[in-house]
């Protein structure tokens, strides 16, 4: 079934605590040369048919419902079938 | 008067701010998150708790049970409308307010009594304060940390809209210390503190947290 992927980012300019925290682990666990680290969410959704309307649907319910604009960022992509084959 | 306290799924404090509905001289109506119904209450409580386990955003989902039609539409004509913690965060998942809440910035959950500042008594919620009143109530979340834009915070700040600040300590990385604020008209309150657990000595907090429950009546009577 074809997939379309939200990913879901808090804004540049605000502070992501949990990044933040991952960031500070790194170095005690022997991990060296990462700068940033930014947490966010994705969100995977089956749909029959990639259609336009099925995709401005899911623009609007990424707008409105998965991602808080005040907060975060948000992309919605069809994944292509290829790239199913997680590792 | 008749204050509805709305239970969703999840929440928590929606018997404890009834009874401080009542402690307060006030009606208190329970409500249910599922229904289309404010059954003619004079004001609404959104309550504290983790509705909906916090999934997605906390208060993301709530914002859209059914009775929130109801409640967004009535707020918007000047239906008084308090948001405490979980309270506050579908207040603003709604648009209602302004700005968001994010995880505290240290990560952990945080319960202690908070000292604050009543900064705005004007609004439907304060009035039983004086301005500038100090007052502690007990203050228990772990995503707390009010943010908005610089545009936004400057706004608020300018038109007198910050209802409540922490004192001594800030304990989330609030923006400018903010524990409350209230919209243009100052029905509609959001408030991240727990007045509804300070209105009775029995329980230890001390009586500051009554004047929330008690303001809507000296306004209707004066």
């Amino acid at each position: 079934m074809p997939r379309v992927v939200v990913d879901v980012m808090p804004k540049p300019e605000i502070l992501d605590p949990q990044g933040k925290a991952v960031l500070g682990a790194l170095p005690r666990l022997g991990f060296t040369g990462v700068t940033e680290v930014r947490q966010g969410k994705r969100f995977e959704l089956e749909i029959p048919e990639i259609t336009d309307d099925a995709l401005a649907q899911i623009e609007k319910l990424a707008e409105t419902f998965l991602a808080n604009t005040v907060i975060e960022n948000y992309v919605v992509r069809v994944e292509e079938p290829a790239q199913e084959k997680a590792k | 008067m008749k204050i509805g306290v709305i239970t969703f799924p999840g929440t928590l404090d929606d018997v404890d701010a009834q009874r401080a509905v009542r402690v307060g001289g006030n009606e208190a109506v329970a409500l249910w998150h599922g229904d289309h119904d404010l059954q003619g209450v004079d004001a609404v409580i959104l309550p504290g708790g983790f509705s909906y386990g916090d999934y997605l955003r906390c208060g993301a989902i709530s914002r859209f049970a059914p009775i929130m039609t109801e409640v967004i539409e009535g707020a918007q004509k000047g239906l008084p409308v308090l948001g405490i913690c979980n309270g506050f965060q579908m207040l603003v998942e709604s648009h209602l307010l302004p700005g968001g809440l994010l995880r505290n910035d240290h990560l952990k959950f945080i319960c202690r009594d908070q000292k604050l500042r009543i900064e705005n008594n004007s609004t439907a919620w304060t009035s039983a304060f004086t301005q500038n009143q100090e007052i502690v109530v007990p203050l228990k979340n772990g995503e707390g940390q009010y943010v908005a834009d610089a545009d936004t915070i400057k706004r608020l700040e300018d038109e007198g809209r910050v209802v409540a600040r922490y004192l001594d300590v800030n304990p989330n990385g609030s923006v400018n210390d903010i524990a409350g604020i209230t919209n243009e008209a100052g029905n509609v309150v959001g408030l991240m503190p727990h007045p509804e657990h300070a209105v009775e000595t029995l329980t230890g907090s001390g009586l500051d947290g009554l004047g929330f429950f008690t303001s809507l009546a000296e306004k209707a009577f004066a």
